[in-house]
C-alpha cells in the first residue's frame, strides 16, 4: 500500500515546510479553497472515513452537523484532538513530530469546509517536543499563507492556536477537552447538547482526532474512490495507524490498510513474538479500555471497526498491546485499574467511588489477600459503574475487568486460592 | 510578577484566546518554567490578570497533573509505570533507580539533584521502558542505558533524547 500519512517521514527534517511542500503538503489545501464547501464535505462522506479517535464515527457526517452561517458573534470553532493518552496509543505521535504540515493541513481544509475562523490543536502536555514542532510549523504555515488573514488570496481568515494541555487522560475526551481549552478543569459535559450545536464557548464546534483530520488531504487530491478502495470493505476504509506494543520483536507505529489481520501484524509487521520460545496469550486490540482478547480469538481477525467489535471487543485506538504466556493478567488488570482510578475526574460518584474500589479489590488479590466472593464483587462493582456516568470514563475502568475476569478466571481463582500467581508458580 | 517579560508573554497568550480565561493553562505552565513549580502568589497574579478568582485558578492548578505546587530536584525522573511499560519490565528499572539514588518514589535526592515519581501512559508505548525527564523523552531504557543517562544528567550533561538504538526488555 502506498503511504499517505507517513510516506516521507524518514528523511532528513520531514517536519519542515520545505520539506513537506517538496512532498506535496498543502497542495489539496490550494485545491480545497475555492471548491464548494458542501461538494467537500460530501466527498468526506463518500471516502468512508471514520473518526480515528476510538469511536470510529464518520467523519463527513460530524462535518455536516456543523452551521452554514456562522457569524461573528456566533464563530464556528475546528479543535484537533491531539490529547493522546489511552495507554497503548502512541500514533498521533508520530504526525505530530515528523509530519506537523500534512496534519495543518487538513485541519485547515476541515475549518475552510466547515466555515471556521478558528481552529484549535489541544495537544497532550508531555509532548513537549511534539508541542515545539508545531509551534514552528504553524509559524511557517503562518508565514506562508496557509493560516492567519485571507488564506491564499481567497479573503477567507482562520487562525490555528496550539494550545498545550497539563496531563489529565479525561482532557481527550471531547466536552472534557473544551473546558480544559476554556480555560478550566476537565470536566466532561452532558451530551445534548452536542458539540456542533454548542461546543467551545457554547459556540459550533467540531472535534476531531489527528490522524481523521490528516487523512482529509488525501481525498481532495485524489477523490473519496481512491481512499475507499483502501481497506477491507466500505466500512472500513483507508489507511490506519497501528501502534503495537508489548512482547512482539519489533514494536512501533506502522501505517497499513484498515482490516490487516491481526496475527499477519504480528507475525509479520511486528517480527512476531519477542521471546520465540513463549506462545501468544493475550491481546488488547485498542486501547487499554476495550475488552480483552484470548489468544485463540486473535486468529482470523480483521483490524478494523465492525471486525473487532463482532469478536466482543472495540477497534478503538488501534493500540494493539501483545502479551505472552509469561504474562500475570491479575496484574495487568490492576495496573490498568490504577490508571483509570488515577485519572477519573471526580465529578460522577460511580466513577470517583468505583475506580479506586476496583483498583483496591484488584491489588489485594494481586498482594495474595483476595477474598472469597471477591470476583463477583469485582463484576457487581463493574455492572453499576457501566453506563451511569457523564462521561465513558467509568466504562472504560468496568470494561477490561469483566473482560480479564471473564476470560481468564482460572487466573484470578488461583490467585485467591493460594495468594499467588498461576503463571509464575510454573 | 516574574518580570516585564514574563507579563508581555502573557498578555501575548492572551491575544490568541477568544476569551482571557482561556489563557490560564498557557500562563500556569509560563509560570511553571519560570519559577520551577506554579505558587499561590503566581496563581493570584495570573487570576486578577485574567479576570478569575484565585480559588478557581487553584482548582485549575490542581486538577492537572502536570503543574506542580512545591519544588522538586533539577531533575524530575517520571518513570512511566503503565501496562506497556510494564510488559517490557519497567518495574526492575524502577527498583534499580530506587536503588541507584536511595529514594522511594516521590522523593528527592539529599543534594536536590533528582526527583523520582512515577506517572501514567506517556505515549510511548513501542519504544518502554521510558520515562520523561523534566521535558525531554528517554526510550528503550534497559539498566544500562538507565545508568547512561543518570550518570549524564548528575554530570550537568544534556544527552539526547529520544529512542535507543534497539527495542529492549528488562526481565
Amino acid at each position: 500500500m502506498e503511504k499517505i500519512l507517513t510516506s516521507f517521514i524518514d528523511v532528513e527534517a520531514p517536519h519542515t515546510i520545505e520539506v513537506a511542500r517538496a512532498h506535496g503538503v498543502y497542495d489539496g489545501l490550494k485545491k480545497s479553497i475555492g471548491m464548494d464547501r458542501d461538494e467537500l464535505i460530501a466527498s468526506f462522506k463518500a471516502s468512508g472515513l471514520r473518526g480515528r479517535g476510538g469511536a470510529g464515527f464518520p467523519c463527513g457526517v460530524k462535518m455536516s452537523f456543523m452551521p452554514k452561517d456562522p457569524s461573528p458573534q456566533r464563530p464556528s470553532y475546528l479543535i484537533c484532538n491531539a490529547d493522546e493518552s489511552e495507554p497503548g496509543t502512541f500514533k498521533d505521535r508520530v504526525i505530530l513530530e515528523k509530519n506537523p504540515h500534512l496534519l495543518i493541513e487538513g485541519m485547515m481544509i476541515s475549518s475552510y469546509a466547515m466555515r471556521c475562523s478558528c481552529a484549535f490543536l489541544y495537544i497532550r502536555g508531555e509532548y513537549g517536543h511534539a508541542a515545539r514542532v508545531l509551534f514552528e510549523a504553524v509559524e511557517e504555515a503562518r508565514k506562508a499563507g496557509f493560516v492567519g488573514k485571507n488564506i491564499l488570496g481567497s479573503g477567507w481568515d482562520c487562525d490555528l492556536v496550539v494550545h498545550r494541555g497539563a496531563a489529565a487522560y479525561i482532557c481527550g475526551e471531547e466536552t472534557a477537552l473544551m473546558d480544559s481549552l476554556e480555560g478550566g478543569r476537565g470536566n466532561p459535559r452532558l451530551k445534548p447538547p452536542f458539540p456542533a450545536q454548542a461546543g467551545l464557548y457554547g459556540c459550533p464546534t467540531t472535534i476531531n482526532n489527528v490522524e481523521t483530520l490528516s487523512c482529509l488531504p488525501y481525498i481532495v487530491e485524489h477523490g473519496p474512490e481512491a481512499f475507499a478502495a483502501i481497506g477491507r470493505n466500505e466500512r472500513n476504509t483507508g489507511p490506519k495507524l497501528f501502534a503495537v506494543s508489548g512482547h512482539v520483536k519489533t514494536p512501533g507505529v506502522f501505517e497499513l490498510p484498515m482490516g490487516i489481520p491481526l496475527m499477519e501484524l504480528i507475525e509479520d509487521v511486528c517480527g512476531g513474538m519477542l521471546r520465540p520460545d513463549k506462545k501468544l496469550k493475550a491481546v488488547i486490540p485498542g486501547g487499554s479500555s476495550v475488552p480483552v482478547l484470548r489468544a485463540e480469538e486473535c486468529q482470523d481477525l480483521p483490524l478494523d471497526f465492525d471486525a473487532v467489535a463482532e469478536r466482543g471487543s472495540m477497534f478503538g485506538s488501534a493500540a494493539v498491546m501483545v502479551m505472552d504466556e509469561t504474562t500475570d493478567m491479575v496484574k495487568v488488570l490492576a495496573r490498568i485499574s490504577h490508571f483509570y482510578a488515577h485519572e477519573s475526574c471526580g465529578q460522577c460518584t460511580p466513577c470517583r467511588e468505583g475506580t479506586p474500589w476496583l483498583e483496591k479489590v484488584l491489588q489485594r488479590i494481586a498482594r495474595g489477600g483476595g477474598r472469597e466472593g471477591d470476583l463477583a464483587l469485582l463484576d457487581d462493582m463493574a455492572a453499576r459503574m457501566m453506563g451511569t456516568t457523564i462521561c465513558p470514563l467509568a466504562d472504560a475502568a468496568a470494561m477490561p475487568v469483566r473482560s480479564f475476569v471473564e476470560k481468564f478466571r482460572e487466573e484470578f481463582e488461583y490467585y485467591i486460592k493460594h495468594g499467588r500467581s498461576m503463571v509464575s508458580a510454573g | 510578577m516574574y518580570g516585564e517579560e514574563f507579563e508581555k508573554q502573557v498578555d501575548q497568550i492572551v491575544a490568541r484566546y477568544p476569551q482571557p480565561r482561556g489563557a490560564l493553562m498557557p500562563a500556569l505552565h509560563l509560570a511553571q518554567e519560570t519559577h520551577g513549580y506554579v505558587t499561590p502568589a503566581a496563581e493570584a497574579w495570573i487570576a486578577d490578570r485574567l479576570g478569575l478568582k484565585a480559588a478557581y485558578v487553584h482548582g485549575v492548578t490542581t486538577f492537572y497533573t502536570m503543574y506542580r505546587t512545591g519544588k522538586t530536584g533539577t531533575y524530575l525522573l517520571q518513570l512511566c509505570t503503565t501496562v506497556s511499560c510494564m510488559l517490557r519490565g519497567c518495574d526492575h528499572v524502577l527498583e534499580h533507580i530506587k536503588q541507584r539514588l536511595g529514594i522511594e518514589e516521590g522523593e528527592t535526592t539529599p543534594d536536590g539533584t533528582f526527583t523520582l515519581v512515577t506517572v501514567e501512559c506517556l505515549g510511548s508505548c513501542g519504544t518502554a521502558p521510558m520515562m520523561q525527564v523534566n521535558d525531554e523523552y528517554y526510550e528503550d531504557l534497559d539498566i544500562e542505558r538507565t545508568d547512561a543517562l543518570l550518570d549524564a544528567l548528575a554530570n550537568g550533561e544534556s544527552p539526547k533524547p529520544g529512542p535507543g538504538p534497539l527495542r529492549v526488555i528488562v526481565e
